[in-house]
């Protein structure tokens, strides 16, 4: 996994709440059996104007101009501003795939869905939870200051805007390190090999039906 | 110190190891696979020259991408195909405690054929690369879905790396009236607390309502949890859950079954146990839902109208009811009853079990599919299901009525295969979402229950189930 340590980075607005996983990459998409190449496809359904499928070539296709992500401004964005219950819905991790592949290393929202906000942290993509009253103040700025960046410590745990005002976020120490370093997460846990075969001991003398 | 909830309890036995800032390795009893979620973890787990921790947990089957039509044809779609073989063949290097494939005669969807195989028992943790996953909460396991990492996570070490979650109880006292379901009882849950209601939290359902309820409906109710927000959802185990898994397949026999249903007894709640937050509603209030909108909790009862978005004070939710109904096509103050349909799709692992199609047959006995609607699919959850639904001649019911009856697979819930919504056609469905795109790129989803949506195919239109 790739390390998160620092980014300063182009904000991109979505000004909608309960963006649910479907959305972020369509279902059609999830067929493939690759990690890699989902970014053209994400928000596929708001991004273009016709049906996307596999396969297509995505640079030929009549996009939406009315959608943030293809405004000239937004154009290399790399931090995703967003509202209450992002990720919402479907586990399917092809969504921080498709974030990730797009360019987006950071996402801040009032609150975010459960397997979502899990799924980010395999994928070197942090997900930010700040006050739903931080992020209405995010997006008036970004709304007025073209070219609006923000500046992300996760080592500080802090975001910093152009203004000089800094927002902590929270993270546990568990992943906070694991970003840091970009570390494999299984490799870390095989450490704990042997607690794993006494666990798988005492089970099978007290509760074989579980194996 | 008071006692411990059900999902204390679960947690606390299957901790194998945790850290200061209280991240544990949790231990994985069960691990369902499927077709689209695996592909990735099982390359992973290959480059990283790893193998299986342990691939008697896993308990494997194809079935979102699988058609429910033509199975003498095999799978059309190329890319489908593919993803479907890749299981295959994965499973054939690696193995499984059990595989159902496609065009098995138990193969269906993964959160129906867990149960039917006795594969999900109470004290389990069970997972799945599915949000759905929490469906297998209704026995008493502490179930949830996980990502692709996770997945192959689990396969290389058995375990995943979690942090606990709260505590809520939702409890539903009192009577279901006639008409009223397990699905309708999930919805009002959902438009009380909203999508985001439970996140950070596992769910139990409690209460006398909740207890009356067969392990299907039980099922049904744990399905939507995640619709809530809670990647879990519970039910304590009862006389209920022991009489549905004694003699599945996978279920232990003989003195590990006697010794199983001591243990599981004591899978309850402790009456002195703590929650974060509880949620009290009255079954008996309850009324047949239907979603409006594009989020579950954009629900009212049968007996109500869509909402004017101008009644909603923040701006943020204004702006959602209003991009809502703009994509419904729906127009405030519609009644319920005067939606039209132009399809319907009956199943999906929230409502394509045995107890469900039964519920839609006994709507439809002797009616027939209202002209204007074009398309009725009735898609069972399991080969067995579909096995049982013909013994009980529920299929010839449907296919009198002009509905089809397909073969077994996530289908329109999804809309992954070829079943889908053309754009602005609009659905009556039993599965679990209405987002935008669901079921086809500009489809228009209502989710209700089983008979509500067999009700609307032979009228054209909702109507009450408790008069009809």
């Amino acid at each position: 996994m790739r390390a998160f340590t620092t980014l300063d980075g182009l904000v991109c607005p979505l000004d909608r709440a309960n963006v649910d996983t479907d959305a972020i990459i369509p279902k059609q998409f999830l067929k493939s059996i690759k990690r890699a190449g989902f970014g053209p496809n994400l928000f596929d359904e708001w991004r273009y104007l016709d049906h996307g499928e596999p396969g297509m070539d995505n640079s030929r296709r009549p996009l939406n101009g009315d959608f943030v992500l293809n405004m000239p401004r937004f154009q290399g964005a790399e931090i995703l501003l967003a509202r209450e219950n992002f990720g919402c819905g479907s586990s399917r991790e092809h969504a921080p795939w498709a974030l990730e592949d797009y360019g987006f290393r950071a996402i801040i929202a009032p609150s975010f869905a459960d397997i979502f906000f899990n799924n980010c942290y395999k994928n070197g993509v942090l997900p930010i939870v700040l006050s739903a009253d931080a992020v209405d103040r995010l997006f008036v700025e970004c709304a007025t200051h073209p070219g609006y960046r923000l500046s992300i410590d996760l080592a500080r745990q802090t975001v910093d805007t152009p203004s000089g005002r800094s927002y902590r976020f929270d993270i546990t120490e568990h992943r906070k390190h694991c970003l840091l370093n970009g570390l494999d997460e299984i490799g870390l846990t095989l450490r704990h090999a042997d607690k794993i075969r006494a666990f798988e001991a005492h089970i099978a003398a007290d509760k074989p039906w579980l194996l | 110190m008071s006692g411990q909830t059900l999902y204390d309890k679960l947690w606390a036995r299957h901790v194998v190891h945790e850290e200061a800032d209280g991240t544990v390795l949790l231990y994985i009893d069960r691990h369902l696979v499927h077709e689209v979620t695996s592909p990735q973890a099982f390359e992973g787990l290959k480059l990283a020259g790893r193998t299986p921790w342990r691939i008697g947990s896993v308990v494997a089957t194809a079935d979102h991408n699988t058609p429910t039509d033509h199975w003498e044809l095999g799978i059309q779609d190329p890319i489908s195909r593919l993803q479907v073989e890749t299981l295959d063949a994965n499973i054939q290097e690696f193995g499984a405690r059990a595989y159902f494939p496609f065009r098995d005669s138990r193969q269906g969807i993964v959160h129906v054929i867990g149960p039917e195989q006795g594969a999900t028992l109470p004290g389990m943790t069970v997972v799945c690369g599915d949000s759905h996953t929490s469906t297998h909460g209704a026995f008493g396991a502490l179930a949830h879905g996980i990502g692709t990492s996770e997945v192959e996570h689990v396969l290389a070490t058995q375990c995943l790396v979690a942090k606990k979650s709260k505590n809520m109880l939702v409890r539903v006292d009192g009577e279901l009236p006639v008409g009223v379901t397990a699905k309708d009882m999930a919805l009002a849950i959902i438009g009380h607390i909203g999508t985001a209601g439970g996140t950070g939290y596992a769910i139990e359902f409690g209460g006398s309502a909740v207890r009356a309820l067969s392990m299907e409906g039980r099922m049904t109710l744990c399905n939507m949890a995640i619709e809530a927000g809670a990647r879990s959802g519970l039910v304590a185990v009862d006389q209920t859950t022991i009489d549905f898994l004694r003699g599945r397949p996978l279920a232990p026999a003989a003195a590990d079954w006697e010794r199983a249903v001591e243990d599981w007894r004591t899978l309850t709640s402790d009456p002195d146990a703590a929650f974060d937050a509880t949620v009290e509603l009255d079954a008996a209030e309850m009324v047949p839902q239907v979603t409006w909108g594009t989020s579950p909790e954009m629900v009212c009862g049968v007996d109500g109208q869509v909402p004017d978005p101008a009644n909603e004070h923040d701006p943020i939710r204004r702006e959602g009811l209003m991009r809502a109904l703009h994509y419904m096509g729906l127009a405030p103050y519609t009644p319920i009853c005067d939606i039209k349909l132009d399809k319907v799709f009956i199943g999906s692992c929230t409502n394509s079990r045995i107890e469900d199609l039964r519920a839609a047959a006994a709507v439809v006995r002797g009616r027939k599919k209202a002209e204007s609607v074009r398309q009725v699919l009735v898609v069972p959850g399991s080969g067995l299901v579909k096995a049982q639904a013909e013994a009980e001649g529920l299929h010839q019911v449907f296919l009198d009525a002009g509905f089809e009856w397909r073969e077994p697979g996530c289908s329109m819930c999804l809309a992954m295969n070829a079943d889908r919504l053309e754009p602005g056609e609009r659905c009556a469905a039993t599965s679990n979402r209405n987002f935008e795109g669901r079921q086809g790129q500009g489809g228009r989803t209502h989710l209700v229950s089983p008979a509500m949506a067999a009700a609307a195919a032979v009228t054209g239109h909702f109507v009450d189930i408790r008069t009809f």
